[in-house]
């Protein structure tokens, strides 16, 4: 379902952004995750609330995992770690 | 030693005043001191004791706390065993502390024990006869460390050392009954038994497996007065409604750090009690007792105390220096127990606020977020002064991006039920978040947090502290 996945990934990453007390960026596809307003303690965060929330952490499946650049990949990423 | 030059417990108990009735009680059995004046907890030759290492294994407390009564002053050692400590290690334990008797309520499998001679049993029993009680040594006392993996680390005391915290008892002043939470084979629970003891008073012993009403209901049968146990076993004993029905004058914290909010619990739960809480380990002993109602301790003690107790902090970290550390680790491979200074280092990491000092943490259990440190005791403090939170743990959890992040696990007052209990638990959690972020950095903050029913806590009366 990665209609579903998208949804949980944009609501984590705004609920951080809002308990953080950050401004996030309009969230296309293209924006770079370095310019989407949150900093690497919220991109923790978003990755160990997601992983409670999908019951999956894609950056450990393997040790030599590239962070994805845009948001787009992020949700890729995601997405092809549900499959 | 072979020559005693302190009076041995017996004598030391003898002395606090046998004109009042004095007991020990347990579940099943009690026993008046007096009557040991007159008989005798062991069966079988006793005098084999004299100058032997001596193994003292039981599984019941009260047979334990016969044993050192009678053995005192008689051993050259006596090694006790904690209830937990496994068979497997025994051997080890009886090769290092050249250990060549055993006293024991046990079974059969610790009567035959390889390579002991003699063997005594022990019990609640006092069967009446004439006892050579004459102190003949200055018993070493071998503690056991509350570590928790691997072979266990025992600690060479003295009753001298054991005892340097207590003030001799008067038999004119009222009766004093403790209770403790703690198991009085470790060093917690004996500094109990021996308050009791040279104190002038009695003393509760829960036990094996006893549930804690049960345990709180015959505390107050026998007019208990003072209580003792670490934040979580008061935590914990908090939970029940039996807690009601006692009525402490003193109710005392040890064994982990007494945050502010375990502290105003106890207050505002016994108002009529003295709350105090106490600093001590196996290894450091007694240091210090806090009774202004306040978490940590004045900064004023550190350096040389009245009692003859030096503290210094080091490194952040508290060493101490006094007539109640332990002398050594037992064993030929064992490393120091003080340093160069006579000092021994408690590992407990010091924050100074204000003119107080605060136990934020030890320095083993620090979580790395992103290369900020973060001590899950401070957290944990915080997040126990939300109103609905019983207790909680802080743990490290492997992350992705900072290679930690701090995950807590919270046990509330009311797990929420019915139909709309999700969006409760999901409405407590935002909550408790929030009550966080009002009063820690960011990293400091959990990330996630997860409502338990309950957490495990090690025999020693300690929260289980297991990194995921």
């Amino acid at each position: 379902m990665p209609d579903s996945v998208r949804a949980t990934i944009i609501s984590q990453f705004e609920q951080v952004a809002s308990e953080q007390k950050r401004k996030l960026a309009p969230l296309t596809d293209e924006r770079p995750l370095m310019e989407s307003g949150l900093d690497s303690l919220c991109f923790a965060i978003v990755v160990a609330r997601l992983e409670d929330a999908l019951g999956y952490d894609p950056f450990s499946a393997s040790s030599d995992v590239e962070f994805p650049v845009t948001f787009g990949d992020f949700i890729k990423f995601y997405e092809n770690a549900a499959r | 030693m072979p020559r005693a030059s302190a009076a041995s417990l017996w004598e030391s108990t003898n002395r606090a005043g046998l004109t009042t009735e004095r007991s020990l009680w347990a579940p099943d059995a009690e026993v008046s001191i007096n009557a040991l004046g007159g008989g005798s907890s062991l069966e079988g030759d006793a005098e084999a004791l004299r100058g032997g290492s001596v193994l003292v294994r039981t599984a019941s407390q009260l047979a334990a706390a016969l044993a050192l009564l009678e053995v005192d002053g008689i051993a050259r050692r006596i090694v006790i065993c904690p209830p937990d400590l496994a068979a497997e290690h025994l051997p080890y334990v009886i090769d290092t502390a050249e250990v060549n008797a055993v006293v024991t309520d046990g079974s059969a499998a610790e009567m035959n024990l390889p390579s002991i001679a003699t063997r005594v049993r022990c019990g609640p029993n006092i069967r009446p006869g004439a006892v050579d009680r004459t102190s003949s040594h200055d018993t070493e006392w071998i503690l056991f460390t509350s570590g928790t993996t691997g072979a266990p680390k025992m600690v060479v005391h003295s009753l001298t050392s054991l005892s340097g915290a207590i003030t001799p008892g008067s038999s004119l002043a009222a009766p004093v009954v403790w209770a403790t939470f703690y198991d009085i084979r470790r060093y917690g629970g004996l500094q109990i038994l021996l308050r009791a003891l040279l104190g002038g008073g009695s003393l509760v012993l829960s036990g094996l497996d006893e549930p804690v009403p049960d345990f709180l209901m015959r505390a107050q049968s026998h007019a208990v007065t003072h209580i003792t146990g670490t934040p979580s076993h008061w935590r914990k004993a908090l939970m029940f409604p039996a807690a009601r029905c006692v009525t402490p004058q003193y109710a005392r914290l040890s064994g982990e750090i007494a945050d502010q909010a375990i502290i105003d619990h106890l207050r505002s739960f016994y108002p009529n009690a003295k709350v105090g809480h106490a600093f001590a380990s196996t290894e450091a002993g007694v240091a210090f007792e806090v009774n202004d109602g306040l978490a940590g301790f004045p900064a004023s003690y550190i350096g040389h105390m009245e009692s003859g107790v030096d503290l210094e902090v080091e490194n952040d970290t508290l060493h101490i220096r006094s007539p109640r550390t332990a002398r050594r680790y037992l064993g030929t491979a064992a490393e120091a127990l003080l340093d160069a200074g006579g000092f021994v280092d408690t590992g407990d990491v010091l924050e100074l606020r204000k003119d107080r000092y605060h136990f934020v943490g030890r320095r083993g259990g620090i979580i790395n977020v992103g290369g900020l440190k973060i001590h899950p005791e401070e957290v944990e403090a915080v997040i126990n002064r939300h109103p609905a939170v019983r207790m909680s743990l802080v743990k490290s959890r492997k992350n992705p991006i900072t290679g930690a992040i701090v995950a807590a696990e919270v046990v509330p007052v009311a797990l929420p039920q019915g139909d709309d209990a999700a969006k409760q638990i999901e409405a407590l959690k935002t909550d408790i978040l929030e009550h966080c972020r009002a009063s820690l950095a960011a990293h400091k903050v959990p990330a996630a947090i997860r409502l338990v029913p309950s957490l495990d806590v090690t025999p020693s009366g300690k929260i289980v502290r297991r990194d995921a």
